[in-house]
């Protein structure tokens, strides 16, 4: 039986949702894909670099800032993937496209990669500057809970056989999972003043940094969004072709 | 639904272990403490509502996964499930029955377990009504936990993976209330955070819970 | 209260099993349903009593109608048959549960633990769980597991009271029950080919 006599396509290529079909999805991301590892990799190559090496040293911090272009941009994506597989949870739940769903799930171990590179780089970060590895601070605990979300989220995804079921119950986790992520940041916050009275140790170097810095950051963070988008779009497809291999190895031990 | 309840608590009671085995361990893990941290009264008496708070969790977790998997071998939830009775009011009830069997029994262990651990006079009345307020809201959570999970074979430590994570809130603010109390603070603010989370989470998580069971039945 | 199908497509993980199934069940009237194993007969039960959706077609007055009994009938080992039977009964709304008792001979048995019983006893307690149910439209999934001669009789002498009370039954079995006017429904027609299989999770992929 061949694969190309199907019931034809509805012919509407401008419509975004045109695109939930696994076929035409797999056109388009090859066809974008090479593209998008030369932007990503030239923005990465332009951001780092002249991050490393053609910014000057802060005058408090030494050479160590420099860590700021692989932190901020992972740690931005580590939320930003988690927030794009809740859309996509919520697309699955509601107009049932199995793209969306193996979008969510290729999604989830690019995410969970770029949480990780935002913890490591921040203890790397944190040691010269706070004399320790770790420390219980509001934004680092949250980024350790939401690691843990991804884990959860990742495990269920492994432990269900049936695709649609697994595709159900992790969409569920997903969307419970953003409303407690939510919650246990603003927990987290409460706590650790409860603790320390007053955060001593904070993060939040968006807001003083100079522009010499700023625009090698932005950068760096296009590249980590355009690699983030390839990537997932590369793990989705390879997810579409594994479902696809399964659905024509059950069409032929039917027939 | 009084039925699905009393049947429930009598089964607990019945097949032995619905209450004793998570007290058990909950006194198991408040003696284990002062053998890894040493017996400094002191230090004891600042960690006592941290510990209780997660021994209770820890405990409260142990039974879970036979929340539902029981019902779900035999059938009942299959029966259930077309029965006029909601699966979202069923796995209310489910989660009642287990904070019944569980929760309050750690609830009324927890004074005991204090004195082990030197938590100061003040922090008792405030160890309890946190406890009270918070280990509703674990059970719930537990349920939702237990609906994603009772397809799977073995799922007890995936289980406890998936609801560790959503038992942080609670275990934050609870403790702290424990906390706070135990060293004459305010403990306004984050009792009633921990009651919001608890309210909010039984009106709405028994939708989430029953929305995964349906999935998990089909 | 009629259950009306039509063009019913159900599905076993994702693959569609039957398709274009109609047909009728009518008041006091019984169906049974045969077809080989594997052919999809717990698929049909399953989604008619509600459990599963179905992929297309129409299934009418099967909301809050059906008693459903499958391979497992629920029964807590820690209880007493009667504590089994009055469960169910309050979960459906009804407490007298001594017909069924009567009906399925389990007088002898009444306080024992299910845990207790034998096999066959133990689906007899089960099915004497339709009748404290009250829901007109009993579907059964092989209904005579494990249940001796005698026991069969009590059962289908059951189902004809239940018949003549204006309920209806669905039972999916391969053995005579001896309900001489009980149409016959063969699945077999309605198995899905490979080429019948639209719908199919998997058939997006291909």
């Amino acid at each position: 039986m061949s694969v190309t006599d199907q019931k034809p396509q509805p012919k509407r290529p401008s419509s975004f949702w045109s695109y939930a079909n696994p076929v035409k999805f797999l056109a388009f991301s090859e066809r974008v894909l090479p593209a998008l590892w030369v932007l990503s990799a030239i923005c990465l190559g332009v951001g780092l670099v002249w991050g490393f090496f053609f910014t000057p040293d802060d005058f408090r911090q030494g050479s160590t800032v420099k860590i700021i272009y692989l932190h901020v941009p992972s740690a931005l994506m580590a939320i930003n993937a988690w927030f794009m597989m809740l859309v996509a949870s919520l697309i699955w739940i509601i107009r049932r496209h199995h793209v969306s769903a193996l979008a969510a799930k290729a999604a989830a171990p690019v995410g969970v990669v770029m949480t990780l590179i935002a913890l490591v780089t921040g203890a790397i970060w944190g040691q010269p500057m706070w004399g320790t590895w770790w420390a219980w601070d509001p934004r680092l605990t949250s980024f350790l809970i939401l690691f843990l979300f991804y884990l959860g989220y990742i495990a269920l995804w492994e432990a269900i056989d049936d695709p649609d079921t697994a595709a159900d119950l992790t969409s569920v986790l997903c969307l419970v999972g953003s409303a407690f992520a939510v919650l246990s940041r603003y927990a987290v916050n409460f706590w650790n003043q409860g603790l320390h009275q007053g955060a001593s140790l904070s993060l939040d170097k968006e807001e003083n940094v100079a522009d010499v810095f700023y625009f090698p950051l932005l950068v760096a963070i296009a590249g980590f969004v355009l690699l983030f988008v390839a990537l997932v779009l590369y793990r989705t497809g390879t997810e579409i072709r594994i479902r696809r291999t399964r659905a024509l190895q059950a069409r032929e031990a039917r027939t | 639904m009084k039925a699905l309840l009393l049947r429930d608590l009598a089964l607990a009671l019945r097949a032995g272990g619905g209450f004793g085995l998570g007290l058990a361990f909950f006194l198991i893990v408040t003696v284990l403490v002062p053998f890894g941290v040493g017996p400094q009264s002191e230090l004891l008496s600042r960690i006592a509502p941290g510990i209780l708070w997660l021994g209770a969790l820890l405990a409260c977790l142990l039974s879970l996964d036979r929340l539902l998997a029981l019902d779900w071998e035999d059938g009942s939830l299959d029966l259930l499930a077309t029965s006029p009775l909601p699966l979202e009011a069923a796995l209310m009830i489910k989660a009642v029955a287990h904070w019944i069997t569980t929760g309050l029994p750690l609830v009324l262990a927890a004074p005991l377990l204090g004195v082990l651990l030197n938590l100061p006079a003040p922090g008792f009345l405030w160890l309890v009504v946190s406890l009270a307020v918070g280990t509703p809201a674990l059970s719930v959570i537990g349920c939702f936990g237990a609906a994603l999970t009772v397809g799977v074979k073995r799922g007890g430590l995936l289980l406890s993976l998936l609801v560790l994570p959503l038992y942080v809130p609670t275990l934050i603010f609870g403790a702290e209330v424990a906390r706070r109390g135990a060293v004459g603070m305010d403990v306004q603010t984050p009792l009633l955070m921990l009651a919001g989370i608890t309210m909010g989470v039984i009106a709405l998580m028994p939708f989430a819970s029953a929305a995964a069971l349906r999935v998990n039945l089909r | 209260m009629t259950l009306a199908v039509k063009d019913l497509c159900v599905a076993r993980g994702g693959v569609p099993v039957l398709v274009g199934l109609s047909f009728d069940l009518k008041v006091g009237a019984a169906t049974i349903l045969r077809g080989p194993n594997g052919s999809g007969k717990t698929t049909l039960l399953r989604t008619l009593a509600g459990l599963q959706p179905s992929l297309s077609g129409d299934i009418q007055g099967a909301e809050d109608q059906i008693a459903y009994a499958a391979h497992s009938d629920g029964l807590k080992a820690m209880l007493t048959v009667t504590e089994n039977l009055s469960f169910w009964g309050h979960v459906f709304g009804l407490s007298d549960i001594e017909p069924a008792i009567e009906a399925f001979a389990l007088n002898d048995l009444r306080d024992r633990l299910a845990g207790t019983l034998s096999a066959g006893q133990k689906r007899r307690l089960g099915l004497a769980r339709l009748l404290v149910t009250g829901r007109p439209i009993w579907m059964l999934d092989e209904p005579t597991v494990s249940l001796d001669a005698k026991a069969v009789e009590l059962f289908a002498t059951a189902v004809r009271a239940h018949l003549a009370q204006g309920g209806s039954a669905l039972i999916a079995t391969h053995i005579d029950l001896g309900l001489t006017d009980a149409q016959v429904l063969d699945v077999t027609p309605y198995r899905a080919t490979s080429d019948a299989r639209a719908g199919a999770s998997d058939e997006a992929f291909l």
